[in-house]
């Protein structure tokens, strides 16, 4: 038996950055791998030597902290946002890019990633709606003085959030006012901006502020998002530090604004018309779009949390009895520590699991994301050029590009042979259609990444606080795992809590042509499945077969008292919908970077040597993870398909409403007695069910095998040689 | 008009120092487990060569430094993503073994092989500077048997700082026992530096500086020759790791003397 294991390869060294780079898709790109480095050097070396002397401990802005931010400079992090022409270093779109910033920092510590990312997301507005003057004016500004300039980089924060009664969760009531202050004839307006913002990022030393703000005068038309400066006429208040118990390496305030400004920093511009200040955006309008990129970063930060304490772990559990007198060397109490026991091993395979699966959720948004910008630009031309103006034209356009984009799904699901060859390339080389295609994905995937890795990842980061004991929740744990639980509350909290994000998916996730993608997924992952059966993958097809019967039920029927049940205020309906979604999207992405990499791996010398055992470990993850969330869509469905039916009530059975013991007994013996009528049970009702009770018993089935991988992960991370130590202080 | 130094910086890449090492026997002789998939780092003595090359090429305008390494080309890449960010150089890659367990000597010839291939090398602005030891091998062989086959006499070895006097001449510090130095001073190129730490610190990672250097450093890479290294000659009758003994106590009190005291008791001891 003995002899039989050693022969079979597994994991031999924690994956280093030559893996990575294969499974997130960026073996080519230097400018990326160059900055994880960067990234690395100040999060393992000030960042972690920060927390490690308690800085965390205030919630002042102080010196130490604000050192950070010149690190951040100093290492190319904060010029990661600017196009080279404004200073930074990185060509085309940024998304992969500031991913793997912040989930180097977060690695360390999130409060120090919040930090070089609130200034991104200050910036944000302007860069992706701003006038090119704003663009270029803000941009430059805010990007690092290169060597020989004098000037100092402004920083910038994002206040959208108020004091209560006013905006949180719900964007839309803004306190925050705007009115002409003066308005000479044939001059520039000057507006008078009131706003009062809560847990503002970055405040302790913002120099700019992009706030939004509501219309108190009917001279201006519309809500907008205004730039203020510190050196405005007026009240440039920044309010005292909030007392927050996570993220304490970031600043946050609740500042105070009353200011004179032009109306040029109305953000995106305006017109005038009638005599009334029309801005081209307002602010609902430029929040959407700046959320659309920033909260798959948020989604990263934790997954990297997960991902960190692994080494951590395995070191402690390792280590727990060595030094004693009774366990020398060479025992198994002394070489294996905790590692003897399963429950650790399982729960730490687990954690593990889940850290790749929000990786690579994450990361394929963040890579989607870059793929859709330029697309996106395209999509603007073609408007513009057809001149299909307003929301509601360019709507109905989309409409039919993406009924264009169905039919090339199912040109494709066709042999190729029986295919309308000229008509799959044309729309197979529309960019159009190729701008819905991923455009509808990434629609599902960023409330999926930001919803899913930090929810279900801040369960999981408790988890991995629990399996180092007492010390999980003391300041001296090695790779902060207490203060990375803590702060991925706020992960899941700020940019859109998690309501916002099941709230987006629910209207996303059904769109024709993402439900017309997804079924395509399931084909791919039964032909994934009979290649690979060790991922998991047919469970996970199952699953996926399952989600749509629900989603599909939850559509077109009604709850046992007539009611809708589809509908965005029933959250009870949609919201578990969305998370079980969000299960399927991640596993099923973390099975394909596995791929990547058994295709990959072979040419890459380093890579190449223990590729055979880390597959194998890779595929026993791939196959937990799989599992969990077969089990977690199932039992979200089956409580949805059933639990809006009524329950057979006495007077319909013959029954009492609760049965004795030996009722029930007698009802399991029927059932036992006649399978195929399960409708006979007394309890449930399966009428028109049939369908789902056999993907369900289905799926049982292929759960086969699931922990026979969880046991031979568990042993993997008793053999897999780590470093000597962590390397960043504790 | 200071002169415009040609620096060779001869680093090969070791094990990540916080990894676990643990030699084993290879068909090729003695290995270290896992080598390849370890995450490897610049030899710290070479790291430091590098940063004195970059301060040296800072102040006399000009110059252009080399980084001369025999090393794995696929496991050197990686380390690459991390060094190239540090200072401006050309990259001059040999494909080979990394290992501690190669030859000094054959390394040397492969080094001084690859420097003398450079075009438009001028002895009369040579500087070679590497680690007096590295991390690996630790022999302190290397540099010096460089110097030898390149014809370099003037050598210094341990050395933790240079400077460059108004006359050009070279004002070099090296390591003695006693946390003392011996000041030597040199007319000038061509010279061998065998760097001990110097008294740099680390310069934040740049990824703007990578970025150009990256250009070179692909092409670099990917026309590496393999190194002629005769293994044959070399044989290993046995390998073990220095025993480590680790005793930790946290101390924020003690002066320096009392805790001399105590380590040099708990060396008495062992
Ligand atoms: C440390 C920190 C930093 C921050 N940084 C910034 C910043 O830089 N700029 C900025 O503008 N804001 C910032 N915020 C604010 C953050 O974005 C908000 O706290 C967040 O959006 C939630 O708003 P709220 O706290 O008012 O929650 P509420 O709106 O009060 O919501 C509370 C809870 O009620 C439920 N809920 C509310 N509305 C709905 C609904 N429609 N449907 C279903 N459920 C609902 C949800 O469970 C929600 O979590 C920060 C917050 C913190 C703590």
């Amino acid at each position: 038996m003995q002899g039989q294991d050693e022969k079979k390869s597994t994991l031999r060294t924690l994956p280093g950055d030559d893996v990575r780079q294969i499974m997130w898709r960026f073996a080519e790109r230097f400018d990326l791998q160059m900055l994880v480095q960067s990234a690395r050097g100040v999060a393992r070396g000030p960042v972690a030597r920060l927390v490690a002397e308690g800085e965390r401990n205030t919630h002042e802005w102080t010196a130490k902290k604000a050192a950070l931010l010149t690190a951040f400079d100093e290492a190319g992090i904060t010029a990661i946002f600017m196009a080279p022409e404004d200073g930074g270093y990185i060509e085309g779109p940024k998304n992969m890019a500031l991913a793997l910033a912040a989930f180097e920092l977060s690695w360390v510590d999130g409060g120090a990633a919040t930090g070089s990312l609130a200034g991104n997301l200050a910036l944000s507005p302007i860069h992706e709606c701003g006038t090119n003057e704003q663009r270029h004016r803000y941009m430059k500004a805010a990007c690092p003085s290169q060597s020989g300039e004098s000037r100092r980089a402004r920083r910038g924060a994002f206040a959208l959030t108020e004091p209560i009664p006013f905006v949180g969760v719900d964007t839309g009531v803004l306190s925050g006012k705007v009115r002409v202050a003066e308005w000479q004839d044939g001059r520039e307006p000057i507006l008078q901006v009131d706003k009062r913002g809560r847990f503002i990022t970055n405040m302790g030393f913002a120099d700019f502020v992009t706030a939004a703000v509501d219309t108190d005068d009917p001279r201006i038309k519309s809500s907008c998002m205004i730039i203020l400066e510190e050196d405005d006429p007026g009240v440039y208040d920044r309010g005292v530090p909030t007392k927050k118990m996570v993220h304490q390496l970031s600043s946050t305030n609740d500042p105070v604004f009353s200011l004179k400004v032009p109306a040029s920093r109305i953000i995106g511009g305006y017109t005038i018309k009638d005599g009334v200040i029309v801005p081209n955006l307002n602010h609902g309008e430029i929040i959407e779009v700046v959320f659309g990129h920033t909260r798959v970063t948020v989604g990263l930060m934790t997954g990297a949390k997960l991902l960190s304490a692994v080494e951590p772990l395995i070191r402690y559990h390792r280590g727990r009895f060595r030094g004693g007198e009774t366990a020398g060397p060479g025992s198994p109490r002394y070489e294996f520590g905790l590692q003897q026991k399963e429950d650790v091993l399982h729960r730490l395979v687990d954690v593990w699991a889940a850290g790749e699966a929000s990786a690579s959720l994450g990361f394929t948004a963040a890579r989607l994301f870059d793929d859709l910008d330029p697309l996106a630009k395209a999509k603007k031309q073609f408007f513009a050029e057809q001149n299909i103006a307003g929301g509601r034209a360019q709507m109905r356009a989309l409409l039919k590009i993406q009924k264009d984009a169905v039919e090339l799904i199912e040109i494709e699901r066709q042999p190729e042979n029986d295919r309308d060859r000229k008509r799959h390339a044309e729309l197979k080389n529309d960019t159009l259609v190729r701008f819905v295609m991923l455009d509808t994905l990434a629609n599902v995937l960023c409330p999926a990444a930001k919803l899913w890795n930090t929810g279900h990842g801040t369960n999981m980061m408790r988890e991995a606080v629990s399996l180092m004991g007492g010390y999980g929740i003391t300041e001296d744990c090695p790779g902060f795992l207490g203060q990375k639980w803590m702060d991925a509350q706020l992960e899941a909290t700020y940019e859109g809590p998690e309501s916002v994000q099941r709230r987006q998916l629910s209207v996303t996730m059904t769109n024709d042509l993402f439900l017309a993608q997804f079924k395509q997924w399931i084909r791919e992952l039964r032909a994934i499945a009979s290649r690979r059966p060790g991922t998991g993958a047919c469970a996970l097809a199952t699953a996926m077969r399952l989600w749509l019967w629900t989603l599909e039920r939850m559509q077109t029927t009604r709850d046992a008292e007539g009611a809708k049940l589809y509908q965005s205020a029933r959250h009870g309906v949609t919201f578990p919908l969305a998370d079980a979604l969000c299960w399927l999207l991640a596993a099923r992405l973390f099975i394909l970077d596995v791929l990547e990499l058994e295709e990959k791996g072979p040419s890459n010398p380093t890579v190449a040597e223990g590729l055979p055992g880390l597959l194998a470990f890779y595929m026993d993850l791939c196959h937990v993870q799989a599992a969990r969330a077969a089990s977690e869509v199932a039992r979200i469905c089956a409580e949805l398909v059933f639990g809006y039916m009524r329950r057979p009530a006495s007077n319909e059975t013959g029954l009492d409403d609760c049965y004795a013991d030996d009722d029930l007994e007698e009802a399991n013996a029927a059932d036992n007695a006649d399978r195929q009528r399960p409708k006979a049970d007394p309890f449930a009702r399966f009428e028109g069910l049939e369908a789902f009770v056999r993907l369900r018993v289905l799926l049982d089935g292929r759960m086969s095998g699931a922990r026979l991988a969880k046991d031979s992960a568990a042993n993997a991370l008793t053999r897999v040689m780590i470093p000597e130590a962590l390397d960043y202080p504790a | 008009m200071s002169v415009q130094y040609q620096i060779f910086v001869c680093g090969g890449i070791v094990p990540d120092p916080l990894q676990t090492l643990d030699p084993v026997t290879a068909p090729a002789g003695p290995a270290l487990k896992n080598e390849m998939m370890l995450p490897a780092v610049l030899d710290p003595f070479a790291w430091h060569a590098l940063f004195e090359a970059a301060r040296l090429a800072r102040s006399s305008p000009g110059s252009k430094i080399y980084l001369v390494s025999l090393a794995p080309k696929a496991k050197l890449q990686q380390v690459m993503m991390s060094v190239a960010q540090k200072a401006v150089f050309d990259l001059v890659v040999i494909d080979g073994p990394a290992s501690g367990f190669t030859d000094s000597n054959a390394v040397a010839a492969a080094l001084s092989e690859a420097i003398q291939s450079v075009p438009g090398l001028d002895m009369n602005r040579l500087l070679v500077f590497g680690g007096w030891e590295s991390a690996s091998r630790g022999s302190g062989t290397t540099l010096q048997a460089v110097g030898e086959i390149l014809g370099i006499t003037d050598q210094f070895q341990g050395v933790d700082d240079l400077r460059i006097e108004s006359d050009g001449s070279f004002r070099i510090l090296e390591r003695i026992d006693g946390g003392k130095h011996q000041v030597s001073t040199c007319a000038g190129a061509p010279a061998v530096l065998g760097w001990a730490t110097g008294n740099l610190p680390e310069p934040p990672n740049n990824p703007q500086i990578g970025m150009t250097n990256m250009r070179g450093i692909m092409p670099a890479l990917q026309k590496a020759r393999p190194a002629k290294l005769n293994a044959q000659d070399l044989s290993y009758t046995s390998v073990t790791l220095p025993k480590q003994q680790r005793e930790t106590r946290v101390v924020d009190k003690l002066s320096a003397e009392e805790i001399a005291r105590e380590i040099a008791e708990w060396i008495k001891k062992s």
